[in-house]
């Protein structure tokens, strides 16, 4: 108690800078005179008095300081003595500062985010009550999370494990609120859903187990509270009134609170929806009782108390036997794992969490190689202080004190580095939370920098701070002051291969397999925008829905679908207007197995092709701009009335027919044995991903194998914002309540296709530069120890008459070597990699000159800029001033 | 050397608590005759440490301080007890003489003496 009263007293005059001096000094004078008094009255003479009073009281400086000592708090007075030092210090070197600051701003600022990602993916995901008890099943040795409808109520009512399950499976219906109609992404949950969460509604209430009587029985949804917010406005009457989802009626009871996201990290829904009613807005036909379609997504539940994951998995296990026993058709590998709800069990989590530690360990590689080369840097910056701390030393200085005033500067660089990385990273992560990579989809990365991603931030920069810092002491705790001011600073040059070298030599490699693969990545998605896809995306507008949101029964659709294309063609400057009901290269994919005409055993062995299906009007192809290459396209006549009949692909007629001239007009089967005639052959295209050639491919006529999903192809030379409003004017004036969605088809293709190779390009981008400036510190780093350990000898020769060139040489040869050997084995390593590349990024390849001279360009100009500075600082050296000093 | 200079301090801080006790409030140079003619030689050179051993005890709250005029009237600080300070003597007083107490047996005690 006494001692803390006492700190918080010395800590007040401290920051009050208030100092006991004044008092100090009136009573020592007061002591010394009162002594001097009583000397006289013993006899002494007045001046011996007064010197043998000053004598008796010690030494008055010792006394004066100890009196400050106790007064203030003398270690943080040398803190603020040696920050303001370093300060001075760092202000007169800028160029060392900001290369010091930039690099750790840069590594401590990757670290933040990708340790916010993880804190946000994995640590804490959904931020749900009692989260630990919280299990995701999933079954198989593929870690399947799927389940159906049935498996799931039997899962439900048979285990003993778990308080209770709940299960969800993520959709879209077209949600209509009295104004327009709106695609909004669904969770159809178990009623049971909120309260196995343990959560309390925000506003109103939740639905419950006890809700559910059957299909379509609970007509109720829950508004996610984001949802509520932006459609809604934060009415609180909201509660209690009906909307129509696919033009059912549903009455709102209430909204989720605000931190619940869903049940999946990165998609959050707009409505919950009881599953029961699975007929009414799943817009997929009654599949609810169907054992074998695996469409709820995930089913979990929190392990009872108690109960281990081995018993739960043993309880699970003998469900799923029974399961396999008496539903031998629709269910096998029911053997049951647990895993973490958050990233759809293991099927995700597991590449998700491997991901993130790989970016987390290299990360940390890289705030390593950081402060490695930061202390290279203060050792050469402490090379060229040897006089100076010689001096202090000489001075009577403590070494101690010379350390701490070194690591108070490397701790300052450190902090403001990671202020700066982490002001950037904070930046950097609001962009991420509030990016939607593909705007139809609402996939999206909530991720703040918290407490915890501040802590790691301080953490990290404390740290590295202290390591990079500590790398001069060992220089500085052998320094002999009497040694460095006979002779100057020691002029020693290490000839050998030291462990420093070949760590710059590892960086400047790794930098140039960074710079090479993301210019094979850029160069390659060039090349990718301009290649042939089987169709052509330019000028062509696509609108998206699905009429079964719109409550069109099977009947129905056919004819809106032609009323839709049919209005879409009126509008001035449109070509031609199709419609496909999946659009290629939207990953959105559909395919079954196609056997010859003379197969008779139509089992999947004997199969010809695995083919992808696509359901198209007559006029898809002239929209698209495929080539038809025989034969011709469906009329509109083609409906369920006359035999069934396809358009192929080139590369289906080669593979079941042989050749496109045996195709034309021949005959091949589906599984259900229904014989299709090929009416016609198309040119083959990307239709799954850009990096796959040539799949075989059929098209049916969307008359005669209807679907209820939509996309309307349009081709205009219009100006493509002015064509999508009379697009969305057309279409709303056809039927109000169709949420639709509309985007040029290279938004698509942007947002889907090129995704991959997009994201492979931004993430080698944002590590090259990472790279670089790891190469940048380094050679600035190295070249600056050998120009300042090499001043004397560098002086001499300019003496002697060197050319600047052979200055230069002598200066920054080591520095260029390196950083040639560097580039040189990190090209090639990169014309390795970008093998691999190849198959994230469509046509990546290496043999490419400009990729080769810009690789070489790049790496000379982190070069130049590296050894800018210690360059012009050898050329600046001046031999006279140079002997004068020693 | 550091080990000493706390003794030090620790039994000055406590002399100079008793004997603001027995005399009353006592100018600095009060303090250290005081101590001197009761010690001997402790205080005979560098009365001057007295200085911050007074501070530290002011700050801890055991003693307070003001202005005041001297026997001859000159301007002179003035140290007095606390109340804190005088629980604190009384605290560290016994303890101190348990202290000394078992120390003096420890020295007293010859290896004959064991049984």
């Amino acid at each position: 108690m006494r001692s803390l009263k006492r700190f918080f007293t010395r800590m007040f005059n401290l920051a009050a800078s208030r100092t006991h001096d004044q008092r100090i000094r009136e009573e020592i004078e007061e002591h010394i005179a009162l002594q001097t008094e009583e000397n006289l009255r013993a006899g002494l003479p007045p001046a011996e008095a007064r010197r043998q009073a000053i004598l008796k009281f010690g030494a008055v400086e010792s006394v004066k300081e100890n009196y400050r000592a106790e007064g203030g708090l003398p270690w943080i007075e040398t803190l603020l003595q040696d920050v303001r030092f370093s300060l001075r210090l760092l202000r007169k070197s800028p160029g060392f500062t900001i290369v010091a600051v930039i690099t750790l701003a840069l590594a401590i600022g990757a670290n933040a985010v990708v340790f916010a990602v993880m804190n946000a993916l994995i640590l804490h995901p959904l931020n749900l009550p009692e989260e630990q008890s919280l299990y995701a099943i999933q079954h198989g040795s593929d870690n399947d999370p799927g389940e159906s409808y049935p498996d799931y109520l039997d899962l439900r009512d048979r285990n003993r494990s778990f308080d209770d399950l709940a299960a969800y499976s993520i959709g879209q219906a077209g949600l209509d609120t009295g104004d327009n109609a709106s695609a909004a992404w669904i969770y159809e949950v178990s009623g049971n859903y909120f309260d196995v969460l343990r959560i309390q509604p925000y506003l109103g209430r939740f639905f419950h187990g006890s809700d559910e009587h059957g299909p379509n029985s609970a007509p109720y949804i829950v508004l996610a509270y984001d949802y509520w917010h932006s459609h809604f406005h934060d009415d609180r009457q909201v509660v209690g009134r009906s909307v129509l989802l696919n033009r059912h009626p549903f009455t709102i009871l209430g909204v989720a609170p605000p931190e619940f996201h869903g049940t999946i990290v990165f998609l959050s829904p707009d409505v919950f929806v009881p599953m029961v009613n699975l007929e009414q807005v799943g817009g997929v036909g009654n599949v609810i009782n169907d054992r074998a379609r695996h469409w709820i997504h995930l089913a979990m539940g929190h392990l009872k108390e108690g109960v281990t994951q081995a018993q739960a998995i043993t309880d699970l296990n003998s469900i799923g036997a029974y399961l396999e026993k008496n539903y031998p058709q629709s269910d096998s590998q029911m053997t049951f794992s647990l895993s973490r709800p958050g990233l759809l069990g293991d099927a995700l989590g597991r590449p998700v969490r491997a991901f993130m530690t790989g970016l987390l360990l290299l990360a940390g590689l890289i705030l390593l190689a950081a402060c490695a080369n930061l202390g290279s840097l203060f050792a050469a910056r402490a090379a060229e202080r040897s006089r100076e701390v010689a001096l202090r030393l000489a001075l009577g200085s403590s070494r101690k004190r010379i350390v701490r005033q070194l690591l108070t500067e490397a701790v300052l660089i450190s902090l403001m580095g990671g202020g700066i990385g982490l002001w950037g990273s904070t930046g950097l992560l609001r962009g991420l939370s509030a990016w939607y990579p593909t705007p139809k989809y609402p996939f999206h990365l909530p991720v703040h920098a918290d407490a915890n991603v501040y802590a790691v931030a301080l953490i990290l920069a404390l740290a590295s701070g202290f390591f990079f810092g500590v790398v001069p002491v060992r220089q500085i705790l052998r320094t002999n002051p009497w040694e460095v001011i006979k002779l100057g600073s020691s002029g020693r040059v290490g000839r050998r291969i030291t462990a420093r070298d070949l760590l710059l030599v590892a960086q400047v490699a790794i930098c140039a397999v960074l710079v090479t693969s993301s210019m094979v990545a850029v160069r390659g998605m060039v090349r990718s925008l301009h290649s042939s896809f089987g169709f052509d995306p330019q000028n062509v507008m696509l609108a998206d829905t699905n009429l079964s949101m719109a409550g069109y029964s099977n009947e129905k659709i056919p004819a809106m679908q032609k009323r839709m294309i049919d209005a879409l063609e009126t509008i001035p400057g449109v070509e031609s207007v199709g419609l496909i009901d999946r659009s290629p290269l939207s990953g959105d994919l559909s395919g079954d197995l196609v056997f010859s005409d003379k197969t008779t055993d139509l089992r999947p062995a004997n199969a010809a092709a695995l083919c992808l299906i696509y359901r198209i009007s007559p006029e898809y192809f002239r929209a698209a701009g495929t080539t038809l290459l025989s034969g011709k396209s469906f009329t509109w006549h083609d409906d369920q009335d006359v035999p069934r009949m396809a358009v192929v692909n080139h590369e289906l007629a080669r593979r079941v027919f042989g050749s496109v001239a045996d195709a034309l007009g021949g005959h091949y089967k589906l599984p259900d044995g229904t014989r299709i005639e090929v009416v016609g052959i198309v040119e083959d295209g990307k239709y799954s991903t850009l990096a796959k050639d040539q799949e075989p491919t059929m098209f049916f006529p969307i008359l005669q194998s209807p679907s209820s999903k939509t996309y309307l192809v349009v081709r205009s030379n219009r100006d493509p914002q002015r064509l999508a409003d009379a697009i969305r004017s057309k279409l709303r004036a056809l039927d109000a309540g169709l949420p639709f969605f509309i985007q040029t088809w290279n938004q698509q293709l942007e947002g889907v296709a090129l995704f991959p190779s997009r994201m492979a390009t931004i993430s080698l981008g944002v590590l090259g530069v990472m790279g670089a400036m790891l190469v940048v510190t380094g050679i600035f780093g190295m070249a600056a120890h050998s120009v300042s350990k090499r001043l004397k000898e560098l002086g001499i020769r300019i003496a002697l008459g060197a050319q600047r060139a052979g200055v230069l040489r002598a200066a920054l040869g080591r520095a260029f070597t390196l950083l040639a050997v560097g580039s040189i084995a990190g090209l090639i390593l990169g014309i390795m990699a970008s093998r691999v590349l190849a198959f994230i990024v469509y046509q990546a390849t290496p043999r490419d000159p400009v990729v080769f001279a810009g690789v070489v360009v790049a790496m000379a100009f982190l070069g130049l800029l590296a050894t800018w500075i210690p360059a012009r600082r050898a050329l600046r050296v001046d031999p006279l001033i140079l002997l004068r000093e020693e | 050397m550091k080990k000493k200079k706390d003794v030090l301090q620790g039994t000055l801080a406590l002399m100079v608590l008793k004997t603001l006790d027995v005399l009353g409030p006592l100018h600095g140079f009060g303090i250290a005759r005081r101590i001197e003619q009761i010690s001997g030689d402790l205080l005979a050179v560098n009365q001057g440490t007295l200085y911050p051993v007074l501070l530290k005890l002011e700050q801890e709250g055991a003693i307070a301080s003001e202005w005041g005029a001297s026997e001859n009237n000159r301007r002179a600080r003035f140290y007095r007890l606390t109340r804190t300070g005088r629980k604190q003597l009384q605290l560290e007083s016994r303890d101190w003489n348990q202290t000394a107490a078992i120390i003096d047996r420890f020295f007293a005690a010859k290896a004959e003496d064991l049984p």
